[in-house]
């Protein structure tokens, strides 16, 4: 079979080669590249207009997307294979490509132009405003706020994060139970952050004094004999609490590549530390550490823009009240309760800003890579 | 030899110590990570009156004072004067507050009107009533029938989440396969084709890695809206493509610049079209590295609320598991055995994947983060 098709490849491409190209399979390709495109239009009018759940929605889905995607690649596969080989080396990459990179150019890379076109810009972009829009940004006393908290969300969260997530997988390291303590710790990261915000919201149930605490931080106050707080509104402390829902869901994710990360240690240096009569914590922090800084500064970073994204939590656990607010659920308000796209579009532009060092770190980390 | 086995009796005995301290510490950090987890499970199978009356550890023995026997005092006794009950005199308010005996029975008033008196004495206790009338609720939407306080009974209606269910079902599963085959077919355009252009487009896809969302967010509901698919599913398809398509190719890419040449190599020189070598190589030897997207997108997309929330809203008939779920916290949050069995019911899938496909999971995730 394979062989069939590959001699079959070969005769075309020798045909191609000295023939130059072949109008016959060309236009039969053309032909497909249209009929597919129509079909793709087709399927994307019947998928807007479908509007009830049905599994069979999202077969026709499936179908859609992922057989017509191939569909384009087969039909236009066809057509540069009548090419003369000149030009079909050239073509043959973008087809590879190129819907994928189109598809990126129109979901991020375009709106991200737009969005810093419009930050210029009145609330409904009908005015110029030059700058005045980012110093709202920065003078704004709600937008100060969020800017706070962001800062407690991005130094408590990643700390915690990437310092508990360290910790856990020394320790997993040198356990026996060591996938049973990794899975525990790991599973949060498979419940979404509405669903943690239930389960921590649970935990910081608060009742007055004389009714029994159904929250387990409250009933632990109690027995102790002090008085139960209502920690969600316990200005500027909860944040703190809302910055252990993260804690508690991401360092799973810290722990998971660094328990990698350690395994990659190699065993004889260890050795030969201790047979140098170093200390457990002298190797730690003369071997360990510097031989997986680079996935320290992975973990860090990657925690640190989740910390500055951040929306879920807070905006369904206090939506932002109680001195709460942070840049994502701002950029909410402006954007969807206020309609204020053009200050929206600067508190966007602003996240983007502080999470570009990252950005370039990572560009210039792929320069350094070979092949590129 | 004697003093061989001398010295090493001490490095063994640091050795066990050593082995207390890692699995108690980690046994410790595990602990706390299941207590939340832990309340919100055995919450969702207790019954209302009594998720609201005591707290969810109760279910397992502890001491706690039942009451042995009630003493009924003289009616219309007056409450003001010293009350003679079992052999002692207390006031009123001792009696409010409970007052324990030398021999350690407590006596409190069961009902202060009636004059009744309870006798309590401590014992081994456990609150483990357990019922499925919480689930019943959320899944079917049944009604379901509750004592309160006063003793009356109150019936109410659940809420069905099982249409958000079927929502979310069809929202992820067409977001996860259509980005595979497009991110498949860059991935390897990048990784085994020379054209130009490449290196600046590949840094793009790199760049767009860590671009917070919110920058895209407000054109690209403007074209949305423009194009009529807001409120569909077919937006949060396409948004789900276009965001998750970054990872998707980086991802891919590493590991399929990671295959062998010599295979790639050997199938040129037979005479294989690039598309062939794609269908018949590429993509069946790339099958763990598109597994392990595929549960990350999955995972993402089945957690994800602020996209389903900006593109698909909260209509009652399209509202995914996240937005029902955080609807309910906010129309009825107190009512924790419909939160506590709701919460469940969103992260059952999440969880069953996870625990099925860790391994694929955890190498999506070091392939996404290590390398960077």
């Amino acid at each position: 079979m394979i062989h069939q098709t590959r001699d079959a490849e070969n005769k075309r491409a020798s045909s191609a080669a000295t023939s130059g190209w072949i109008p016959g399979q060309f236009f039969a390709g053309l032909l497909g590249v249209v009929v597919v495109i129509a079909l793709l239009w087709a399927g994307f009018i019947y998928l807007r207009a479908a509007r009830s759940a049905s599994i069979l929605n999202a077969i026709v889905a499936i179908i859609w997307g992922v057989g017509g995607i191939g569909a384009l690649f087969y039909v236009s596969n066809t057509l540069i294979e009548a090419l003369p080989q000149k030009s079909r080396d050239r073509i043959r990459p973008f087809l590879f490509f190129g819907p994928g990179v189109v598809i990126l150019f129109l979901f991020l890379t375009i709106p991200t132009l737009i969005t810093l076109y419009q930050s210029f810009f009145n609330n409904d972009t009908t005015r110029f405003v030059g700058l005045s829009n980012y110093i709202a940004t920065f003078t704004d006393r709600s937008m100060l706020e969020s800017f706070r908290n962001n800062l407690i969300w991005l130094f408590l969260g990643t700390g915690f994060c990437v310092s508990f997530g360290l910790l856990i997988a020394v320790l997993a390291d040198r356990s026996k139970f060591e996938s049973l303590a990794k899975a525990i710790i790991f599973m949060p990261m498979a419940i979404s952050l509405v669903g943690a915000s239930v389960i921590w919201r649970f935990m910081y149930a608060y009742a007055p004094a004389d009714q029994p605490q159904i929250g387990v931080l409250n009933a632990v106050l109690t027995s102790l004999g002090l008085q139960p707080q209502s920690w969600l509104t316990l200005q500027p402390w909860n944040n703190l609490f809302l910055v252990a829902v993260l804690i508690w869901g991401s360092t799973g994710f810290a722990m998971v590549l660094f328990s990698a990360a350690l395994k990659g240690v190699p065993g004889d240096l260890l050795e030969a530390a201790r047979v140098d009569g170093a200390t457990e914590v002298q190797t730690f922090f003369a071997i360990i550490i510097p031989y997986i800084q680079g996935t320290i500064l992975t973990v860090t970073t990657t925690t640190a823009i989740g910390t500055l994204k951040i929306f879920d939590q807070v905006f369904v656990m206090t939506g932002g009240q109680y001195g709460t607010e942070v840049v994502g659920t701002e950029f909410y308000r402006q954007f969807f309760t206020n309609r204020n796209f053009g200050y929206g579009a600067a508190i966007a532009i602003v996240l983007f800003i502080a999470i570009s060092p990252v950005l370039v770190y990572n560009l210039r980390q792929l320069q350094k890579q070979e092949g590129f | 030899m004697a003093m061989s086995q001398a010295t090493a009796a001490g490095p063994r005995r640091n050795r066990v110590l050593n082995g207390i301290l890692v699995n108690g510490t980690l046994a410790l950090i595990c602990l706390l990570w299941l207590v939340p987890l832990l309340g919100l499970l055995v919450s969702s199978f207790r019954e209302r009156s009594d998720i609201t009356t005591s707290g969810w550890w109760t279910v397992f023995p502890h001491k706690s004072y039942i009451s042995a026997k009630q003493d009924q005092l003289t009616k219309g006794l007056a409450l003001d004067k010293p009350i003679q009950v079992e052999g002692v005199s207390l006031t009123d308010d001792q009696l409010r507050a409970g007052y324990t005996l030398p021999d350690g029975r407590k006596l409190i008033w069961a009902n202060r009107r009636a004059r009744i008196v309870d006798v309590q004495t401590s014992q081994w206790t456990t609150k483990a009533n357990f019922t499925t009338a919480n689930y019943q609720a959320v899944v079917l939407g049944q009604t379901y029938t509750y004592k309160q306080s006063d003793g009356s009974t109150k019936t109410e209606v659940g809420e069905d989440m099982s249409k958000a269910f079927i929502n979310s079902l069809t929202v992820a599963i067409p977001a996860t396969v259509i980005p595979i085959l497009l991110a498949a077919f860059a991935a390897y355009a990048f990784a085994w084709m020379r054209f130009p252009g490449r290196r600046p487009l590949f840094a793009m896809v790199v760049g767009l890695l860590v671009v917070p969302s919110q920058v895209a967010l407000i054109p690209l509901l403007r074209a949305f809206s423009n194009l009529h698919v807001n409120g569909t599913y077919l937006s949060l398809w396409l948004v789900h493509t276009g965001f998750g398509l970054s990872l998707a190719i980086y991802l891919l890419y590493n590991y399929i610049s990671g295959l062998p040449r010599e295979i790639l190599e050997s199938a040129f020189i037979d005479g294989a079209s690039p598309f062939t070598i794609f269908l018949r190589l590429i993509l069946p030897l790339s099958v763990p590295a598109l597994a392990s997207f595929a549960i990350f997108q999955f995972m993402w997309v089945w957690n994800d609320y602020l996209y389903a929330l900006i593109f698909l809203g909260s209509t009652p008939d399209t509202q995914v598991l996240t937005i029902k779920l955080a609807n309910l916290i906010g129309s009825r949050g107190q009512d924790w055995h419909l939160l506590t069995a709701g919460a469940f019911i969103s992260m059952i899938l999440p969880l069953v994947v996870f625990f099925s496909l860790q391994r694929y999971f955890v190498r999506g995730l070091l392939a996404g983060s290590v390398k960077g």
